[in-house]
């Protein structure tokens, strides 16, 4: 019925369809805690960096560790933004779409400045390259003072040197943060650029730069002896996996009304990749799945109090173990194997 | 009677140098158009540096090579592929995760030139080109009798049918000229005698000259026009396989004195 | 005068670090592995010598062996249970690993010791000048750079003249070759984690020494700083991550005195960025290639 290709594209909109449906149902009727509405924005927009992410080190297979510093760009640059639109009298959705285009369009121009120098590199060395830039873009985001009024934008940087004009308002205060932020991101509108992102992660892997990167990950000599520039793949990767972080950003942004550049910070680059290998590499119904789970699991462990995060870190450890354990593994290939000669004969006794 | 024939591939005294090492030195032969030309050799005789010297994988430290009478001196691997030089490996380089279509559909990336943006937006050009390029490369597994098997993962064949995969998408970018890295390795004396058919077959229908590494003689002697045999980087003997088979020195390089 | 007060600084700094990134490096040469854990086998050892010097009044050196053997023991550990079952997975998962036991160390110190900054008590304070007092020089500069030419002495001679040491070097070129040849490779790795783990307790007293708070979270930026340190060098290389640690080190105290503290921190990124450019396997690392 469906191609294997087609099948995991349906399966990701289907589960992202479903909670949809689910969690709306629920706080109509009002069966969600606050403290889990609270989350479903902010889930979203992890699910959307993560994905993104997913693209780079899954399909890509460029480990990167710098994923939080493109949400980050994504998000202060909404932050600016909306605070032009507010001035200009523009309130609610529009602003929400034009900040999410305009952060991943930002996202997407840094991740291209910086994909020149990165992909020139392999392995643990563009590893830490991609962790220096988003430490970097954090370090450079908390120096950043950003304020608005009659006159227009002021900026500074380091020392707060802006003087604003009666009725001017700070956007962004260095170590501060982004302060006074309109909050316009809905449930729904995180959904949405949820069921875009898959779109979006789906149709380009399965086009021909989809297999061109897959192919520079397989077998880069090969790659390239049948005409692929595996820089331009893997760029291309990069740059989309950005974009999608920096539009992650922007909703993220939009959903409190301050955060602080360190938010983005080295360990939020490193959730985003647990959630990526979690959910498996490639795999983008995974990596819903371990995103939303893995954000709202250390808030559901909340009455174990400071055991919660100490248990957060038991769980990761025995997962990685699990997976990776020799026995287990041959055990769920057999079954694997066993499920799918079973299919097989179904099949073959439906024609 | 060769000289009416134009030449695809013209190498002119081509080295290259590891260090202070010779990998190989003065070498020149000239492949004709739909001529199919073996290069043969001991071990370690640099048949697959020559190769590698072609596609750019290294660059030539000395000598020039010309593709359809075009210097490939300032091209690296990628521009080469796309003038016209495709090849297969020694220890297959197959997308192994990846489809034995997606494999060959890989191949034709050059061929297919919708953009990014069409691609994630579904539009009517990537649907068009998309259907061509399975066509494509359903046609081009169906040569190599793998067209029941697009679905699989290319991993999961067998080798023999790997080495043919190999073939079918290298031949997918279109190329003047093919590079067969020994293409019978591993192969019984059945998939070899099938292989002959394919590569004469690929030859005539495509309309290309082939250039091929190879250890199994009866393959070599079967297909090949001519011959160049390297030993220790140098050229030994050139010739026709009637020419080689009876050439002394061609026999003491491979039986020893 | 200033600028060479500041490289002395720098040298001290940069010889903590240098010290963390051997352990970085030692570990990663062999087991193949970023141990993003290591930094908070130092926050171990500072909460061991802490402890040992207020609770129980030891004096510093009886304290830092107490740390050191913590950490030996510590480090050893994690690698038996953690990382030793994913020799043959796939380095992101062992990678994850590594961030789940850096997350579990640092809460396990919070429900343990608290969250609260405890004070670590003032050693090696005080400072002699030279150049009829143009000059002050912290003794605790001169110490550290000196245990750590110590340690970086000791360490070469150990890798190049002892049995272990060759079959470290062994196991670091192709672990099975090095099997082949009747290594037991398992041994090598926990001998390499209990050195790293021994040299981050020495880190951890002079990084105490330099700023004396001990908090649950203390060694991440430590830890973070070497494993740059280790990659500037070129990571898998002793003297690399040695080089690696002191420039750091210097850059690092150059850039608060002379551009801007809050800026340090990209600084420091920057420069890696710029050496990586110019040397993509970092200052002393060895470049791979293929076969095709």
């Amino acid at each position: 019925m469906f191609s294997p290709k087609r099948r995991g594209r349906t399966v990701s909109l289907l589960i992202v369809i479903l909670a949809y449906v689910i969690l709306q149902a629920m706080i109509m009727s009002g069966n969600l805690s606050r403290l889990l509405i609270s989350l479903l924005v902010p889930v979203c927009a992890y699910i959307v960096a993560a994905l993104g992410l997913n693209l780079n080190v899954g399909f890509s297979g460029e480990l990167n560790l710098g994923q939080a510093g493109f949400m980050s760009i994504g998000a202060f640059t909404s932050v600016i933004l909306a605070g032009i639109l507010n001035a200009n009298g523009i309130t609610g959705i529009p602003v929400l779409i034009l900040c999410i285009l305009a952060g991943a369009a930002m996202a997407a121009a840094v991740g291209w400045l910086i994909s020149v120098p990165v992909l020139k590199l392999q392995g643990d060395y563009l590893a830490i390259v991609t962790l220096a830039f988003g430490q970097i873009i954090m370090s450079l985001i908390n120096n950043l003072y950003c304020g608005i009024d009659s006159k227009g934008l002021h900026f500074a940087f380091v020392t707060n040197t802006i003087e604003l004009a009666e009725g001017g308002k700070m956007l962004i205060s260095g170590p501060m943060g982004a302060t006074g932020v309109s909050t316009v991101s809905t449930f729904t509108a995180g959904f949405i650029l949820v069921v875009l992102t898959l779109l979006i992660v789906y149709n380009l892997i399965d086009s021909r730069s989809g297999r061109a990167i897959t192919a520079a990950r397989d077998n880069r000599i090969a790659a390239e002896s049948i005409g692929i520039s595996i820089s331009r793949t893997k760029t291309l990767a990069f740059v989309i996996s950005s974009c999608l972080g920096g539009a992650a950003g922007a909703l993220y942004a939009l959903n409190y009304s301050s955060f602080v550049a360190t938010k983005f910070d080295f360990n939020s680059s490193i959730l985003l990749l647990v959630y990526v290998v979690l959910g498996g590499l490639g795999n983008m119904s995974g990596t819903i799945i371990s995103t939303a789970v893995l954000v709202v699991l250390p808030e559901m462990l909340r009455f174990l109090q400071n055991y919660r995060m100490l248990i957060y870190a038991v769980v990761l450890i025995v997962i990685m173990l699990v997976s990776n354990n020799e026995f287990l593994k041959t055990k769920a290939e057999q079954l694997k194997k066993k499920l799918s000669a079973n299919r097989k004969k179904g099949a073959a006794e439906n024609v | 009677m060769s000289e009416t024939r134009t030449p695809v591939l013209k190498i002119t005294d081509l080295g290259i140098d590891f260090g202070g090492l010779t990998a190989v030195n003065d070498l020149s032969l000239c492949v004709y158009d739909k001529e199919i030309y073996g290069l043969i050799g001991p071990n370690g005789a640099g048949k697959t540096t020559v190769f590698n010297m072609l596609t750019k994988v290294y660059q030539p430290s000395r000598g020039t090579i010309e593709l359809c009478g075009q210097s490939t001196e300032k091209m690296n691997t990628i521009e080469v592929n796309k003038a016209g030089i495709a090849r297969t490996f020694q220890n297959i380089r197959l997308f192994m995760n990846m489809s034995v279509l997606d494999n060959v559909k890989t191949g034709l990336h050059n061929d297919i030139s919708y953009s990014v943006f069409e691609s994630i937006f579904r539009l009517p050009r990537f649907g068009k080109q998309e259907k061509d390029a399975d066509a494509k490369a359903m046609e081009l597994l169906k040569i190599f009798g793998l067209e029941e098997k697009a679905d699989l993962i290319a991993g999961n064949l067998p080798y023999g049918e790997q080495r043919r995969l190999e073939i079918a998408r290298a031949l997918a970018t279109s190329p003047k000229l093919l590079l067969l890295d020994e293409p019978a390795a591993g192969m019984n004396p059945q998939e070899t005698e099938d292989l002959m058919k394919t590569i004469r077959f690929v030859r005539d229908h495509f309309g290309i000259a082939i250039l091929l590494i190879e250890h199994d003689m009866k393959l070599v002697m079967g297909i090949c026009e001519r011959i160049t045999v390297l030993n220790f980087g140098m050229m030994l003997a050139e010739g026709t396989p009637d020419e080689i088979v009876n050439n002394p020195e061609v026999v003491k390089a491979y039986l020893g004195e | 005068m200033a600028f060479l007060s500041y490289l002395i600084s720098g040298l001290g700094l940069g010889s903590v670090y240098a010290i963390i990134a051997l352990g970085y490096s030692m570990v990663y040469g062999i087991a193949k592995m970023l141990n993003f854990a290591h930094g908070d086998i130092i926050m171990a050892g500072a909460f061991a010598a802490f402890f040992a010097m207020t609770a129980a009044g030891m004096p510093l050196i009886v304290a830092a062996l107490i740390s050191m053997a913590v950490c030996t023991l510590l480090g050893v550990t994690i690698e038996r249970l953690a990382y030793k079952p994913l020799r043959n997975a796939s380095s992101l998962s062992v990678l994850i690993t590594a961030i789940g036991v850096s997350y579990f160390l640092q809460n396990a110190a919070q429900l343990l010791f608290g969250s609260d900054t405890k004070i670590f008590p003032a050693v090696l304070s005080g400072s002699f000048s030279l150049f009829s007092g143009a000059l002050s020089v912290s003794y605790l500069s001169v110490v550290t750079i000196v245990i750590c030419l110590v340690i970086m002495g000791g360490l070469t001679l150990f890798i190049n003249k002892t049995k272990t040491g060759k079959a470290m070097r062994a196991c670091s070129e192709d672990k099975g070759a090095a099997v082949l040849m009747g290594i037991n490779v398992n041994r090598i790795i926990s001998i390499t984690f209990a050195i790293g783990s021994g040299l981050a307790a020495i880190a951890a007293i002079l990084l105490c020494a330099t700023y004396p708070s001990v908090y649950p979270t203390l060694g991440s930026m430590p830890g973070i700083r070497a494993f740059t340190a280790a990659v500037f060098g070129g990571i898998g290389s002793i003297p690399g991550a040695f080089l690696g640690g002191l420039l750091l080190g210097v850059i690092e105290t150059m850039a608060k005195a002379y551009i801007s503290t809050q800026l340090s921190d990209a600084i420091v990124f920057a420069v890696l960025i710029i050496v990586l450019l110019i040397r993509p396997t970092g200052l002393l690392g060895r470049k791979v290639s293929v076969k095709v």
